[in-house]
């Protein structure tokens, strides 16, 4: 239960950050929070050659509100994001491991390591945010859709560095609600579901831990019909078997969770 | 592998170490330092046996490399108390209300519930709840720990 060797790096600021990176390309690893990159290289699951880690760039530690939504920089904390004034992000994060993990682990972290079961990438998903991804002289905004592309597997390429994530703000009164089931609190769900509905009746979710990437899905059609609209949700999600429950079970937690989900958006969208 | 040479401020005293980069901040302390109260479970992330307050914050010392935080404040349950033996409130709260059987958790609980008291000094049961939810204790069954963290709350209240 010992981190394999590698070469750390610590640069001071961005610029030594991106050159360090670029140089290293395949063979560099960033290390953000830790909490989910510690944990892997303690059970030899990962043995990256270096480690670049980005905790002393403070430029990154930010959390500003930008043009119609909320912009984290790759240093931002779960702790602090939850306490920024996004009422979803709020409610996803409540969901993320510990109070004590929320201290130390990074929101642009958790959508970079893209666990099919965690909760921001929905978020941004529902929300049609984007991840900022810097190499030295090129910037480029990868939008959700376009940035998670499998288990543990997203749009970042090796050299590149996640600097920010944009996520959008809710539309004009509407509603939003996450939940999810897990074996423990504080565990990975089992299966979660976000809803978002606007007092136009626009409605749509995501859910977590049924496929291998947040599944988005749009029911404005079904709405106000919540029961119809959990029916379409739990039919487009891709859910599998393994250690901890069946395909068929998740399956339908989804859909039990999605029209709780949605009532409860419903009910908190101001008319 | 290159060594690092690192100086923490361990409970208020400057100490020096020179570890290699993969030296858990856990280790560094119990091996590099010799403070064997802070404790280690699992070694990833799940017990909070391990967990020690960095800069104020509580953080879990098993998934921290000591490198990283280079420069920074720790304090571990040796540094909890007042001078000589006397304890802290949350030390003496868990001590008057049977928090604790065979201990192997509690430097992880003094720590965690140290800075929760700090943070909110009059929690609900609700808030007792969430904030050691991310503590295991294979003995107790938690109720004396709950008690613990109100009877703490008056120690400080008064
Ligand atoms: C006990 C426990 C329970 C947990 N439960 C949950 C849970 O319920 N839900 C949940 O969502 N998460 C959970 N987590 C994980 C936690 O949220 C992590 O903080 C998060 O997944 C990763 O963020 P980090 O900053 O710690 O990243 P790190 O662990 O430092 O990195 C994770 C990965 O992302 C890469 N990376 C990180 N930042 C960048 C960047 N800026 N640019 C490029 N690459 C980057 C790293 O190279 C690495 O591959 C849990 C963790 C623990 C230990
Ligand atoms: S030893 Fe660190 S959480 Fe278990
Ligand atoms: S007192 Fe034994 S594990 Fe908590």
């Amino acid at each position: 239960m010992k981190p394999p060797p590698f070469e750390y790096h610590a640069p001071r600021d961005l610029d030594e950050a991106l050159d360090t990176l670029a140089r290293l390309a395949e063979r560099g690893k960033v290390l953000a929070g830790g909490q989910s990159l510690i944990p892997m290289l303690n059970m030899r699951l990962t043995a990256p050659e270096h480690l670049v880690d980005v905790n002393r760039l403070a430029e990154l530690d930010t959390v500003e509100t930008e043009d119609g939504g909320l912009r984290v920089g790759a240093l931002a904390r779960h702790s602090r994001v939850g306490r920024a004034g996004h009422p979803l992000l709020r409610q996803a994060l409540k969901l993320v491991a510990h109070p004590v993990i929320r201290n130390r682990g990074t929101v642009v972290g958790s959508l970079v390591h893209a666990d099919p079961a965690a909760e921001l990438p929905a978020v941004l998903a529902l929300l049609g945010g984007s991840v900022r991804l810097a190499r030295p002289g090129r910037t480029r905004d990868v939008p959700a859709a376009e940035f998670f592309l499998g288990p543990l597997e997203s749009a970042v390429e090796p050299g590149e560095l996640a600097v920010s994530a944009f996520f959008p703000a809710l539309p004009p009164g509407a509603g939003c609600a996450f939940l999810e089931v897990a074996r423990r609190h504080g565990d990975f769900a089992l299966a979660g579901v976000c809803a978002l509905v606007t007092p136009e009746g626009h409605a749509r979710a995501a859910c977590v831990g049924v496929g291998p990437v947040p599944i988005v899905v749009d029911v404005s059609e079904r709405a106000p019909d919540w029961a119809a609209a959990a029916r379409a949700v739990r039919e487009a999600a891709e859910p599998d078997d393994d250690i901890h429950a069946t395909a068929e079970y998740r399956g339908h937690l989804v859909g039990v969770l999605a029209e709780r989900a949605f009532r409860e958006a419903a009910a908190s969208a101001k008319a | 592998m290159r060594r690092h040479d690192i100086t923490l401020v361990v409970n208020g005293v400057a100490r020096q170490a020179s570890v290699p980069a993969r030296r858990l901040l856990s280790d560094c302390l119990r091996h590099d330092l010799g403070l064997t109260g802070t404790h280690v479970g699992c070694e990833h992330g799940v017990c909070g046996c391990c967990t020690v307050l960095l800069d104020g914050q509580p953080v879990r010392s098993c998934l921290t490399f000591a490198v990283s935080v280079d420069g920074h404040e720790i304090t571990t349950v040796e540094g909890l108390g007042g001078d000589g033996d006397s304890l802290s409130p949350v030390q003496q709260a868990f001590a008057e209300c049977h928090a604790l059987q065979c201990g192997f958790c509690t430097p992880g609980f003094l720590c965690t519930v140290t800075a929760l008291l700090r943070d909110n000094p009059a929690p609900t049961d609700e808030e007792v709840v969430e904030g050691i939810s991310g503590n295991l204790c294979r003995c107790t069954g938690y109720q004396n720990i709950v008690k613990a963290v109100h009877r703490a709350a008056e120690l400080m209240a008064e």
